[in-house]
């Protein structure tokens, strides 16, 4: 989808994202003309990785508040992308840069040095990502892997922490 | 003792009862007390009022007068606090019945005797009093320890509830009776619309002290918490606004007022809510600032929050701005800045002694509530009026908090769940507020001032006793979320912060300013210029919380090891405590940090671990780790800090492997471990020698090693001041401490493990001057159970105790120092290392 002409968003392509995702009509429209804004040079992609409209929706979708009543009027045969397993898969692939699904130590190292202060030494970040590693990990790999990443973050709030509201 | 304690109140009562006569401060209220009755009196009668002429020296003489007053409060503390305690003998009572509606029963008591002494009421609970010197620092209380983050966040909630809530809570209840007035469903009574709007206002607001009483029983999720809790807080400025405009207005008669005076009322309660919020935020920016330079006056630097906080209240309340507001956010604003400015130790006081007062003051608040029931003056029954009170306030409750609550969910991320809006609308508790509130009510402008009182009270008792007690079933049945205990996790915070700046990013992604970006905005900001305004440059630099995170952990398994190691081998501990103060004197600076473990651990309680021991310790460890932190903050000891931290966590592979949770490694090699246990306690006993100091007693000695060895698996820092090929042993020893909480010890046996140095290699075959205690071998093969719990435990029977202890008396000679000597001649003639064993190598990778 490289041309102009993707630039105008089509009732179809409206439909799918809708289902796809859960957002409404008018969240998408808003959405995309951000999406517009943001695409400098008008190639229907964003920066060098493409990432398109689609992906741009889907990665978007994930933060969309959890709603249960959505589940009573139609369950849905996949899992939708704002349930909480998901947001979870999204945050661990914060983590997981080489995708193998587990977070090993340099990994955890990469982003926590992100976000700690800059008074930290190298030596406590690698005791703080040893511990952390510690308190998750059970069968003793040295890596977290999603399902112990799951288990220990089951008393956290994930369905607030990790939602935004999204303008009508 | 239950008993003690009643015929000690009654004695007290009786007594006080009547010698207390008039001026006495709690007794403002009260009709003329000038009866000369009950029990006591005589000792008052013909004693000299001072003036009296004497006809020669009394030896002693009866001073009450000059004491009253002050002897009448102290006794009065002492009392409700006697009350308090025979509440909480009881548990299984209190399990059922909030501590608050007992309290109260234990005023209606109290009242009872004493009206039966003195047929009235000598003590209630007068305006001045509770608005004065009991409320403040339950206020302070609660702003100090708000969670500001969730407060902040639910904050629009919060205000929506408050004030629309409570005007509305109000409006209806006057508006109502009034109607009901009307209907002629009160009889005859004197009370008009306006008196009705005041006597509404007065009753409208939830009483931050009874849900705080009845609420911290049952423990419902946060969220619903803070916004019952935050709306009892803040609604303060609705109550002020409305009570004093109504009162005005019924003041000024019906007739004059007009759009004017109705406008001038809402900019009051503008000015009223947000000036006493500014001036609340000031003190709190005074205190913050206060605290950044009272480094050298430490010892009284908790002091200032309550100092400070009073004056925030008072001046609010000379200012006829909201005290309440400003006390509050004096709290608030304060909480983060005090606790990094000021010495923990400091930081603790404040938080103890600050509980102390609130809840002293509230058993007091609840006590004479109960108390100022028994006064056959004020009441006054009408049937109509008081139920229908009750019947209006629950139900426009229920239809406010449902309203309002339909209306934030609309624009609430998460919405409050229906089960929820039962809880906060039962949860609608009135309190003492409203009964100062009532009794300050001018009874020539309002005849119905007792009624008034009286349904209060009523309204107060229904809601505290009736709906307290139905509270705790009433969550249980509806199955509301609990709180969650959640333990502090290093990854629930990196998670945490990795959520908020995720959340920040979308947002800006996705091109719309929200809630999180406001946030951030404002962590930002306050980074910038208000941490560097009000924050000791030093306490500046420890502001991650990541790492105060990670740093709160280290403490905690501080705490557990000495624990553990007091618990295991405290027996051994007891004994000659004299002789380590001895010791701390004489040994220099090295050795003096080994101490401060030993030192606690000696003198402390035998045997025993209770939790509350962690109180005693934190010198143990605080220093242990103020000591990492000074070094890493302010890179004076980087040694200490480097070493701590790198030893204490290090995530070495070999030891990961030896100390998982999952499996678990037997060290086959014990004989190496003891070898090194040998050779760390000899070149202790060298240090000590070469310390030069002289003759200390050889037991003594000895048992310092071995205390040593132990804290020295507790301070890592402690390496660099061994000798040098003491230090890689140790590095791993402590490591291998350093990893498992559950660790106290035993890790000296373990110290072989992962060790590189070849050097001690040799040393696997016991020479004949190697002392290797069978029993310790043995102790290790037999450890061969595959819980650490097992392993730690082993060697700290008593049994084991008893064996290690005669390692040091042993046969070969009773001066330690000419042991070591002797050992260190051999240790020169060790043969060169052999390669260390395969298995080392591996899991050393």
């Amino acid at each position: 989808m490289g041309s102009r002409a993707s630039t105008l968003l089509r009732e179809e392509e409206i439909e799918e994202i809708k289902k796809e995702t859960g957002f409404s009509h008018s969240q998408i429209t808003r959405l995309y003309s951000r999406f517009t804004s943001l695409d400098k040079g008008e190639n229907g992609t964003l920066r060098e990785d493409q990432v398109n409209f689609r992906g741009f929706m889907r990665t978007l979708a994930h933060f969309r508040p959890v709603e249960d009543n959505e589940k009573n009027k139609n369950p849905p045969t996949t899992e939708p992308l704002n349930s909480r397993t998901n947001k979870l898969l999204f945050a661990f692939r914060l983590y997981d840069l080489d995708r193998d699904d587990k977070i090993s130590r340099d990994e955890l190292l990469q982003v926590l040095r992100m976000m700690v202060g800059v008074n930290i030494s190298d030596e406590q970040l690698g005791s703080i990502a040893d511990r952390t590693i510690q308190e998750a990990d059970q069968n003793g790999d040295n890596c977290i892997s999603f399902q112990e990443f799951m288990k220990v973050l089951e008393k956290v709030d994930v369905e607030q922490k990790m939602s935004i509201r999204f303008l009508h | 003792m239950a008993a003690a304690a009643a015929l000690l109140l009654c004695a007290l009562l009786i007594f006080s009862g009547g010698p207390a006569r008039a001026s006495e401060e709690t007794s403002e209220a009260s009709p003329a007390e000038h009866e000369v009755s009950g029990a006591g009196n005589e000792t008052e009668g013909g004693s000299a009022h001072g003036e009296a002429v004497i006809t020669t020296l009394p030896i002693v003489s009866w001073k009450w007068e000059e004491v009253e007053v002050p002897y009448l409060v102290a006794l009065w503390i002492l009392v409700c606090w006697l009350c308090k305690l025979l509440i909480e003998a009881n548990h299984h009572v209190t399990e059922y019945i909030p501590e608050s509606a007992l309290l109260i029963c234990c005023g209606f008591i109290l009242g009872g005797m004493i009206w039966g002494a003195d047929k009235v009421q000598t003590f209630t609970l007068t305006p001045r009093v509770f608005f004065f010197y009991l409320l403040p620092q339950i206020i302070l209380d609660a702003g100090y320890s708000m969670p500001n983050k969730l407060f902040f966040t639910n904050l629009g909630g919060i205000l929506v509830y408050a004030i629309i809530g409570t005007c509305w809570n109000a409006a209806s209840l006057g508006l109502s009776l009034w109607g009901c007035h009307k209907g002629g469903a009160m009889g005859d009574i004197e009370i008009g619309l306006l008196q009705y709007l005041l006597f509404g206002s007065l009753l409208a607001a939830v009483d931050p002290v009874a849900v705080l009483a009845v609420f911290e029983q049952v423990h419902v999720n946060e969220v619903l918490f803070i916004m019952v809790f935050g709306e009892s807080l803040l609604n303060d400025g609705v109550t002020v606004v409305l009570f004093n405009v109504f009162d005005a207005f019924v003041t000024l008669g019906g007739a004059k007022i007009n759009a004017a005076e109705i406008v001038k009322g809402i900019i009051s309660f503008f000015v009223v809510a947000f000036g006493g919020s500014l001036l609340g935020f000031v003190f709190g920016l005074l205190i913050s600032l206060l605290t950044r330079c009272t480094k050298k006056i430490q010892i009284i630097e908790p002091g200032f929050i309550f100092v400070l906080g009073y004056l925030a209240y008072l001046t609010a309340e000379m200012l006829s701005l909201s005290a309440i507001l400003s006390i509050t956010f004096c709290g608030i604003c304060c909480q983060k800045y005090m606790n990094s400015n000021m010495d923990e130790s400091s930081v603790q006081t404040v938080k103890y002694a600050i509980k102390v007062f609130a809840n002293g003051s509230e058993t007091m608040i609840f006590v004479f509530l109960g108390i100022s029931a028994i006064d056959k003056t004020i009441w006054v029954w009408n049937t109509g009026f008081i139920l229908l009170t009750l019947l209006f306030i629950m139900v426009y409750r229920i239809m406010g908090v449902f309203f309002l609550t339909w209306i934030l969910n609309r624009t609430r991320l998460v919405p409050i769940e229906f089960i929820d809006q039962i809880i906060m609308s039962y949860g609608g508790l009135r309190g003492a507020v409203a009964y100062g509130l009532a009794v300050m009510l001018d009874e020539t402008k309002i005849k119905e001032k007792n009624l008034m009182i009286s349904t209060t009270l009523i309204v107060v008792y229904f809601t505290v006793i009736f709906q307290g007690v139905t509270l705790k079933p009433l969550v249980q049945w509806l199955k509301v979320k609990r709180a969650s205990h959640s333990e502090l996790t290093l990854i629930e915070k990196l998670q945490n912060r990795a959520f908020e700046h995720t959340l920040v990013a979308i947002e800006d992604i996705s091109g719309q300013i929200g809630h999180n970006y406001m946030r951030d905005k404002w962590n930002k900001f306050e980074e910038k210029y208000m941490s560097w305004f009000l924050m000791k440059p030093s306490a500046r630099k420890k502001q991650d919380r990541l790492f105060n995170a990670f740093h709160q952990l280290n403490l905690k398994d501080a705490m557990n090891y000495v624990d553990e190691g007091e618990r295991r081998g405290s027996l051994e501990f007891i004994r000659n405590e004299g002789a380590f103060i001895d010791f701390k004197k004489k040994f220099d600076d090295e050795m003096s940090e080994a101490m401060p473990d030993i030192m606690a651990d000696m003198s402390d309680d035998h045997g025993r671990a209770p939790p509350k021991r962690r109180d005693t310790v934190p010198s143990v460890s605080l220093e242990l780790h103020e000591q990492s932190m000074r070094g890493n903050r302010a890179a004076e000891d980087f040694n200490s800090h480097h070493l701590l931290q790198q030893h204490l966590y290090k995530g070495r592979k070999q030891h990961r492997h030896r100390y998982s949770r999952s499996h678990f490694d037997i060290n086959k090699d014990e004989n190496e471990v003891q070898e090194i246990f040998q050779r760390t306690m000899k070149s202790r006993l060298e240090s000590f020698k070469s310390g030069k100091m002289g003759v200390a007693p050889p037991k003594t000695i000895t048992k310092h090693t071995k205390k040593e060895q132990q804290s020295k698996m507790l301070n890592g820092k402690n390496r660099s001041y061994l000798s040098g090929d003491e230090d890689f042993e140790f590095s791993e020893g402590d490591s291998a401490s350093g990893y498992d909480a559950s660790f106290p010890t035993r890790v000296a046996y373990r110290a072989g493990d992962g060790i590189e140095n070849p050097a001690f290699m040799p040393d696997v075959d016991p020479s004949s001057t190697m002392h290797i205690p069978p029993w310790l071998a043995d102790v290790e093969l037999d450890s061969v159970a595959p819980s650490q719990r097992a392993q730690v435990r082993l060697p700290w029977t008593p049994g084991d105790l008893r064996r290690l202890s005669s390692l040091r008396t042993s046969v070969r000679s009773s001066d330690s120092f000419q042991l070591t000597d002797d050992r260190q001649g051999d240790r020169d003639e060790l043969p060169p290392p052999p390669p260390p064993p395969p298995r080392r190598d591996g899991d050393s990778v």
